[in-house]
């Protein structure tokens, strides 16, 4: 089988805005594509090449960005169709924040932890640093992602991965675990929550249960190998795994151990999940499973009939990937696909399973199994048990249609 | 006669003879003290890294205002004081009289008082509809507003706020005074409406 690898509208789109390269008209003789492909010598064996460089990047032609949505710039989305593997390029993190990127000096920033503990502590970045230390390669989802496409708003076919989940990325995190800060200032063990506050201009507050943070709740200061990026909290950040990003609360200035949560305003009247029944679900920080595949995807086109990889991701803030399962008419039979190592708990997991088009339309899905047991539900089960205008975790099934001509549409739920 | 350096290194000799016979007892009294691995050593007791915190240097940033009404300072306001600060630092963002604009909207008690924000999307989250503590309105404001100052509010300042804003609500009568005994007594319509998650993972989507 030929691996495929030819996505061409994906790559026209890539050399640009979509409405920059629908401006640019092609030489003739010449596709749009070639017309915007930066300028390399034409045999690369006959010259010598460009030398050492004190930080690299990207190739030219390669481009992927995040994108923002609305004025406010508020958040960004990872380009998911754009990555392979599990690591999210930490240029390409997704990004929510409630008062810009503050500016930090690492020397002058601290950490302070009191409240229910023995000794209130302060420490420094240096002091952080010197703790035993620990890395870990976990997902981080924002529990808002999905919504555009939960709530059907607006055009609903013409959707990327990266529009439609890219508020979800992977990376390695490097930290002190929380357990550590907290034996060393003497928790209470009667303390049962903690608030976790952002030297942010939102002063970001969140209330979480102890049991995470005696768990594996990290206080981190490192990312894919180099410290935070600024809009992922340098110098310092909560990061709790598996958890809704919100809670993981950047620019990390303040702990504070309590016997009651604090009832802070993102946890009660932002992040709650209004039910059918006529009450709201608080604190519901734990991510479900799901799935969603990232290729083929809008705006890509199948050159022609034959094998190609549907590949994706899945993960669950609950444990391990246990099975995708891929169906390629429109949920009517499955297959499991084969899952990349590593598979790691509360983390992106990549799956791959090759497909044979044999032309005609084609509506593929994908359907994830965590390590309790959960299954990513299709739509009206989710919809049923949460209603139409809930307010986050959505988690349901994506489907792609694929046309008879090779182009690819987001399918919503699949039907 | 023995040298000084010999007395010495006998002398050593026997603490070492003395410290390997005592070494079981001080093992299980205590973590082990002598060339302990470094992982042993920084488990379970603190490590001496960090300073502690002053008192002051707690109160500087310890600004969080609790449902029971801890934290909340001294100082009081009233909602027609509230509605001359509203309108000069509020209203370009929220509307007037709370109604919404580039911000969200915070006044209205009636719709959603069936609680079917599930089920019916035009329904927007005010503080009158869905917020389930007046402390929160105190901790936020005073925390994060106005948006392009924040924290610059002083006690009475958010006080009135929240005053105003209660009482647009219908929460709180139009002459109530908001302080530190009187903010944590209000009960919010929405108080009983919120539970805790019941999700559990397994066979069951909730």
């Amino acid at each position: 089988m030929d691996r495929p690898k030819s996505i061409s509208r994906r790559r026209i789109l890539q050399a640009g805005t979509a409405g920059i390269v629908g401006a640019v008209l092609p030489a003739a003789g010449q596709s749009a594509d070639q017309a915007a492909r930066p300028k390399v010598p034409a045999d690369p064996t006959k010259v010598q090449g460009p030398l050492a460089t004190d930080v690299g990047g990207r190739s030219p032609f390669e481009r992927p960005k995040r994108v923002s949505l609305g004025e406010r710039r508020t958040s960004s989305l990872t380009p998911l169709q754009d990555l392979d593997g599990i690591i999210t390029p930490s240029d390409l993190h997704f990004e929510r924040h409630h008062g810009g990127v503050p500016a930090i000096d690492p020397k002058q920033h601290t950490l302070l932890i009191h409240g229910m503990v023995d000794r209130p502590l302060l420490f420094t970045m240096d002091d952080l640093r010197r703790f035993p230390g620990q890395s870990f390669i976990r997902a981080m989802e924002c529990s808002g992602n999905g919504g555009r496409v939960y709530r059907r708003e607006g055009n609903q076919t013409d959707l990327t991965p990266q529009q439609i989940d890219g508020l979800t990325s992977t990376s390695e995190w490097t930290g002190v675990p929380l357990s550590t800060l907290l034996r060393e200032a003497g928790a209470s063990p009667k303390a049962q929550w903690f608030l976790a506050e952002g030297a942010d201009a939102a002063v970001m507050t969140r209330s979480i249960p102890m049991a995470k943070a005696w768990d594996d709740a990290l206080i981190a200061y490192g990312q894919n190998g180099e410290p935070l990026r600024p809009e992922q909290g340098y110098p310092v950040r909560l990061f709790l795994p598996g958890v809704e990003g919100n809670a993981s609360v950047k620019w990390l200035r303040r702990i504070e151990l309590a016997d009651q949560p604090f009832m802070t305003r993102e946890e009660t009247s932002k992040y709650t999940d209004p039910l059918p029944d006529g009450t709201a679900r608080i604190f519901s920080l734990d991510m479900d499973a799901k799935s969603l595949i990232t290729e083929p995807s809008f705006p890509d086109k199948l050159t022609g009939p034959g094998w190609w990889e549907i590949r994706g991701i899945a993960w669950s803030g609950r444990g391990k990937i246990t099975r995708v399962d891929v169906s390629s008419n429109g949920g009517r039979t499955w297959q499991a696909a084969k899952l990349d190592e590593p598979v790691l708990p509360k983390c992106h997991t990549r799956f791959r399973l090759p497909w044979e088009w044999k032309g005609g339309e084609a509506v593929i899905m994908s359907r994830a199994t965590d390590d309790t047991g959960y299954v990513q539900p299709t739509f009206d089960v989710l919809l049923a048990a949460r209603g139409p205008s809930t307010a986050y975790h959505f988690n349901h099934i994506r489907a792609w249609k694929v046309m008879a001509d090779g182009i690819v549409k987001f399918a919503g739920a699949g039907a | 006669m023995k040298t000084k350096v010999q007395r010495d290194v006998q002398s050593k000799v026997r603490t070492i003879v003395l410290a390997m016979v005592l070494m079981p007892s001080i093992v299980l009294a205590q973590k082990p003290t002598v060339a302990p691995r470094a992982a042993d050593a920084m488990v379970g007791k603190p490590l001496g890294i960090g300073r502690a915190a002053t008192a002051d240097e707690i109160k500087k940033i310890d600004i969080d205002v609790m449902a029971d009404g801890r934290g909340l300072p001294d100082g009081k306001g009233t909602s027609a004081e509230g509605a001359r600060i509203y309108a000069a630092k509020c209203a370009s963002c929220h509307g007037a009289n709370g109604q919404g604009g580039s911000a969200d909207r915070l006044v209205d008690r009636e719709s959603g008082k069936n609680w079917d924000f599930a089920t019916n999307p035009k329904l927007v989250k005010t503080v009158g509809n869905y917020w389930p503590y007046a402390t929160t309105l105190y901790d936020y404001t005073q925390r994060a507003m106005p948006f392009m100052q924040p924290g610059t509010l002083r006690p009475d300042e958010t006080y009135s706020l929240v005053a105003y804003i209660l009482a647009l609500n219908k929460i709180v009568p139009d002459d109530a005074v908001m302080d530190r005994a009187s903010l944590p007594k209000v009960t919010m319509p929405s108080h009983d409406k919120f539970v805790i998650d019941n999700r559990k993972g397994g066979k069951v989507v909730k």
